[in-house]
């Protein structure tokens, strides 16, 4: 079945790219694909196996759909197909080569963002897909999450979070170390861990092999 | 057309009620139309705080649901023409409130009033929010300590999200009234300096009321501390306060950094 062929190099790409769909709500396109309920029920739970949440389904019959299935979405936004090139070669007309899957991630050009605002305490910025930079301080009691770097003109009171979609060339960087704890790439600090002597200056924050090191800026 | 004030702060018993009626006749004083209104449904606290307990017949809920007019609900103070009290239900629950009743009430103060102040229940929930949300001027009061310093924080947040203004890409004004400040013990470091809270919180300070029994004692009679004793340390804060609300630019001194010699010698055995 062609789906299977499909979801074998869905696996492939998600081996190269650790992270790929984690945390992104995910749409499933079905047009051109003739598929029955139960095999959709079939692809959807084997999708959620991988980590791959489905929102909803576009371009599908109404009939197909269950209220045990995601919900109808339509005029979702494309972005660049998942590229499938072994797929491409089979006979078959209609087959999962045109299973696009719609990411809802905005393309690299306003990869990254400047908030000029404080973050203040409950608050949780998140930013999946590049660099954060605050003009502000990070409150005691908030967040910071990035899939690049993370730029503070301010004090770091807060939980930063650089390289979440397994970025572990990314930074931090803050004007003043207050942090209640710091990650890179899964790997984490809290404000016990961190050197007395580093607090209050102003740092770098990186990741080493498995180590994350701490070190004053000028 | 009023201006609406929201006085809030997340934690409680840190001084929004007693700074509420404060500010709300320091500015009456002057002449300007006031409403002070309690949005603290079922732990009602500013009529007792304005003297106004024995007087209330008909409150906020009542006029919310259709009960009572507004006019027979609001109570005119005895000392100051000009100072009007719109109380909070005791005996309900605070679900009564809606936020169409809520918008409805205030639209018609807004309409009437010079300076229509709402004292917000303590906590982020249903009560401060409806509180803040019509507000076009919020003031946050804030005790110089960690847990107080961190709630306002958090209150912060909440007017930058959760209001009118802000929902309508509007940004709300913000003033921060730091309140029960010991100058003895700030300088001995068991409390947070003003620089530290104002980095923290970075929004413009509005005053720094010091603390004193003769906010207490004016509770305890029922007036506000800018009745009571005008002339007192308190009070003198809050006027100041209220003149900074009414856009003077007027510098905020640091209570104990106006101590002469003879402070400087004798003051830090008293404390």
């Amino acid at each position: 079945m062609p789906v299977d062929d499909w979801l074998v190099q869905l696996d492939n790409l998600a081996a190269r790219s650790a992270g790929f769909f984690l945390r992104k709500p995910i749409v499933l396109d079905l047009t051109n694909l003739d598929i029955g309920q139960d095999e959709l029920r079939d692809l959807v739970a084997k999708l959620a196996t991988r980590k791959v949440r489905i929102m909803g389904i576009e371009g599908a019959k109404a009939s197909l759909l269950a209220p045990d299935l995601p919900p109808a979405l339509t005029d979702g936004k494309g972005t660049s197909d998942v590229e499938i090139p072994a797929v491409e070669e089979s006979s078959a007309p209609a087959t999962a080569a045109n299973l696009a899957l719609t990411v809802s991630a905005p393309s690299r050009a306003n990869s990254s963002v400047v908030v000029s605002q404080p973050v203040r305490s409950g608050q949780s910025l998140h930013h999946a897909e590049g660099d954060v930079t605050i003009v502000g301080s990070v409150a005691s009691g908030s967040e910071v999450v990035a899939g690049g770097s993370i730029h503070i003109y301010g004090a770091l009171r807060g939980r930063a979070m650089a390289g979440t979609m397994g970025n572990s060339t990314a930074r931090i960087f803050c004007r003043k170390l207050e942090a209640e704890l710091i990650a890179i790439d899964g790997f984490y600090l809290t404000a016990e861990d961190l050197e007395p002597s580093l607090r209050g200056k102003a740092v770098q924050i990186w990741l080493e092999g498995e180590t994350i090191k701490v070190a004053a800026v000028i | 057309m009023g201006k609406v004030i929201v006085v809030t702060s997340g934690k409680g018993g840190v001084g929004k009620t007693t700074s509420t009626a404060a500010l709300g006749a320091a500015l009456a004083q002057n002449g300007a139309k006031v409403v002070v209104v309690d949005f603290d449904v079922g732990l009602r606290n500013l009529d007792l705080v304005m003297g106004a307990e024995r007087r209330v017949v008909y409150d906020l809920v009542n006029v919310i649901q259709g009960e009572a007019k507004l006019t027979q609900a609001l109570i005119r103070d005895k000392r100051v023409e000009t100072l009007f009290l719109l109380p909070a239900s005791q005996t309900r629950d605070k679900d009564n409130l809606t936020p169409e009743g809520v918008e409805k009430v205030i639209t018609a103060l807004k309409n009437a009033f010079d300076w229509v102040i709402c004292d917000s229940p303590a906590g982020i929930e249903r009560g401060a929010t409806l509180a803040m949300r019509h507000a076009d001027v919020a003031i946050v009061v804030t005790n110089p300590e960690v847990s107080s310093v961190r709630d306002s924080d958090r209150i912060i947040g909440l007017l930058d999200s959760k209001t009118l203004k802000a929902e309508n890409g509007e940004t709300m004004e913000k003033h921060l009234l730091l309140t029960r400040y010991d100058s003895a013990r700030a300088e001995r470091g068991d409390m947070l300096k003003v620089d530290d809270v104002l980095e923290i919180l970075s929004i413009p300070l509005l005053g720094i009321i010091p603390e004193s029994m003769d906010v207490l004692r004016a509770s305890n009679v029922g007036s506000p501390v800018t009745l009571a004793d005008g002339r007192s340390a308190p009070a003198i804060a809050y006027f100041e306060a209220a003149r900074r609300l009414n856009g003077e630019a007027l510098p905020v001194v640091i209570p104990g950094d106006k101590r002469g010699l003879f402070g400087k010698i004798f003051g830090r055995r008293a404390a």
